[in-house]
């Protein structure tokens, strides 16, 4: 049973996200957190989600102009689309990334 | 990076010429430097040139991080200045970062902090091997985001990072209304802040520098003007002025025996500045011209300034009275530059006549007429202003001579520039227009002559095609 808190989502197209933190912060590992419970409510096959620890890979900061963190960037569909924080408003986060809710 | 003796501040140069001298040696090294300033007033400039001098001079290579423009703007922006950024940045010698934020893209959801911009930097940093790092203008941050008070404690640990790092930095900043800065940044470097000004008085332009601050160190307090010229930007500092500078018993000549033999040692002292004035026609200029000659006989450089005639005017009118400048001016011994006195602010020509000293390195230097000056100026800033010239010339031991346009009727010493001038001037020669039984006498005094005897006579002299002639008796 999935929690009653979790809207289920539908994503028309295939969603494209990727996460940027800092390492094992605690900010990181909130973000990772929240933004997995609400990838749960995505149909699986609907979304790609890549976790990319900055730390590791620092030359991408400057390449996908990270300047918060964390970050997440929802390359597809467009347009475009930054969500910086923790992700632990739910429903801006839905918001923001303009995904659809099924009632 | 920590050193366990206890050292003075350490400096790193800022490769802008003059600041290091008001700033005793540079900006502090390895710590962050704030510089304020109204839009347009050249904090960008200053940061690029900061790095761009480190890399050729100081072989520091640096990170450029801009908020603003993009690496391809500021190449083009600073490309008239002859700094080629993208030939630096394929040597790895310089990096430039330009951060772009839209603020439309971007939704805030929780807590965030810079670590992005951290990781960034240091990447930049170390790729490189980068000593100097500008951040150009980082307050653009808080157009992107609403949430200010994430980004003041980030960014006061930003400026702690830099420091850990051990790079210095330059970090610019908007002014504020009644602060400093927009955001207050100078709240969190403390240790060296330098505020840039762009004002303009009586229609006329001039940019100044103040140092606010200095953490650890002496610093020249008053405003400086500083220029923005095709090789960038330059400060006019205050040369000393502790009267230490050396003087020569070298005796050099005026350019004519007459006047020479009213002298007791038959000329002047190598470094001398010389002061003629007179009224309008009395023939100041052609004294200078025979200075100048004499100057460019000796095979000596030589550059004259002229605020009334274009250097061909000159050229055509001093003929009429057989002094041939024209084939110095070829060789290049004699170099003229002219121009309106109220072209620029007094300080501006006085850089300008710095800038062409150091280029030029004359051994003789004309002023006609320093009285010209004193129209875009007021009388404290013109007194200021000589006393500094006069400096520079006499530290460089290079022969001065300026002319002073006094009135018909008038006492010398209530002329403003007389005033200004007379207590400075080694030297000093009248000449005047007398008229007696319609005829029209023109006459040269003496005032004085430091170290060295010289004629207490009024002597008369007239010119004529082949120059001036002093009368053999008084």
């Amino acid at each position: 049973m999935k929690k009653k808190n979790i809207p289920v989502l539908i994503a028309d197209d295939k969603l494209v996200l990727q996460l940027y933190v800092s390492g094992m912060s605690p900010k990181s590992m909130e973000a990772i957190g929240n933004i997995k419970k609400i990838c749960s409510g995505l149909v699986e096959d609907s979304f790609k989600l890549e976790i990319i620890d900055l730390y590791k890979h620092p030359e991408l900061a400057s390449e996908q102009q990270i300047v918060f963190s964390p970050s997440l960037i929802k390359r597809l569909p467009l347009p475009k689309k930054t969500l910086v924080g923790t992700f632990s408003d739910t429903e801006k986060v839905i918001r923001g990334l303009g995904i659809p809710i099924k009632e | 990076m920590s050193q366990d003796k206890i050292k003075g501040l350490q400096k790193s140069k800022s490769g802008i010429d003059g600041l290091d001298e008001i700033t005793g040696g540079g900006f502090p090294k390895g710590r962050p430097t704030l510089i304020c300033g109204s839009a347009g007033c050249g904090k960008t400039l200053m940061g690029i040139q900061f790095l761009v001098r480190g890399i050729i001079d100081y072989n520091e290579p640096g990170v450029f991080m801009s908020f603003e423009e993009s690496q391809k703007d500021l190449n083009q922006n600073v490309h008239s200045m002859g700094f080629d950024l993208n030939k630096m940045i394929s040597q790895k010698k310089l990096r430039i970062d330009h951060i772009v934020i839209e603020k439309s893209e971007i939704e805030e959801t929780g807590e965030y902090d810079l670590e992005g911009l951290f990781i960034r930097l240091n990447h930049a940093i170390d790729a490189i091997g980068a000593k100097r790092v500008v951040l150009d203008t980082i307050e653009s941050l808080f157009g992107g985001l609403d949430n200010a008070s994430i980004l003041r404690s980030e960014l006061r640990r930003l400026f702690q990072w830099l420091k850990a790092k051990g790079v210095t930095a330059i970090i610019t900043g908007e002014r504020g209304e009644s602060s400093l800065t927009r955001q207050g940044l100078e709240e969190y470097v403390s240790d060296c802040v330098i505020l840039l000004d762009f004002r303009v008085i009586d229609q006329i332009a001039t940019r100044r520098l103040r140092i606010v601050k200095y953490r650890g160190s002496t610093h020249g307090t008053n405003e400086y003007p500083f220029l923005i010229d095709e090789t960038g930007i330059s400060v006019l500092p205050i040369t000393s002025l502790k009267l230490e500078h050396k003087t020569s018993s070298e005796i050099l000549s005026y350019g004519f025996d007459d006047l020479d033999k009213l002298f007791d040692k038959g000329g002047f002292f190598r470094g001398t500045s010389v002061l003629i004035t007179g009224s309008a026609g009395t023939s100041k200029t052609t004294l200078s011209s025979y200075f100048a000659l004499s100057s460019c006989r000796r095979n000596e450089s030589t550059l004259y300034f002229s605020f009334e005639e274009s250097p061909d005017q000159l050229v055509r009118n001093m003929m009429s009275v057989g002094i041939n400048l024209k084939p110095f001016i070829k060789s290049k011994k004699l170099f003229i530059h002219s121009s309106r006195s109220s072209l620029q602010g007094l300080e501006m020509h006085l850089l300008v006549l710095h800038k062409l000293i150091k280029e030029l390195k004359p051994r003789t230097v004309i002023i006609d007429p320093i009285s010209s000056l004193v129209t875009v100026g007021n009388s404290s800033e013109v007194r200021a202003m000589l006393v500094r010239l006069m400096d520079i010339l006499k530290v460089n031991l290079i022969n001065a001579l300026f002319t002073s346009l006094t009135h018909e009727k008038g006492n010398d010493y209530s002329d403003l520039t007389v005033d200004a001038v007379s207590s400075l001037a080694d030297t000093w020669i009248r000449v005047s227009n007398d008229e007696m039984n319609n005829v029209r006498k023109r006459n040269l005094s003496i005032v004085k002559s430091r170290g060295m005897g010289h004629s207490n006579l009024v002597w008369e002299f007239t010119i004529d095609n082949k120059g001036i002639k002093i009368k053999k008796s008084a």
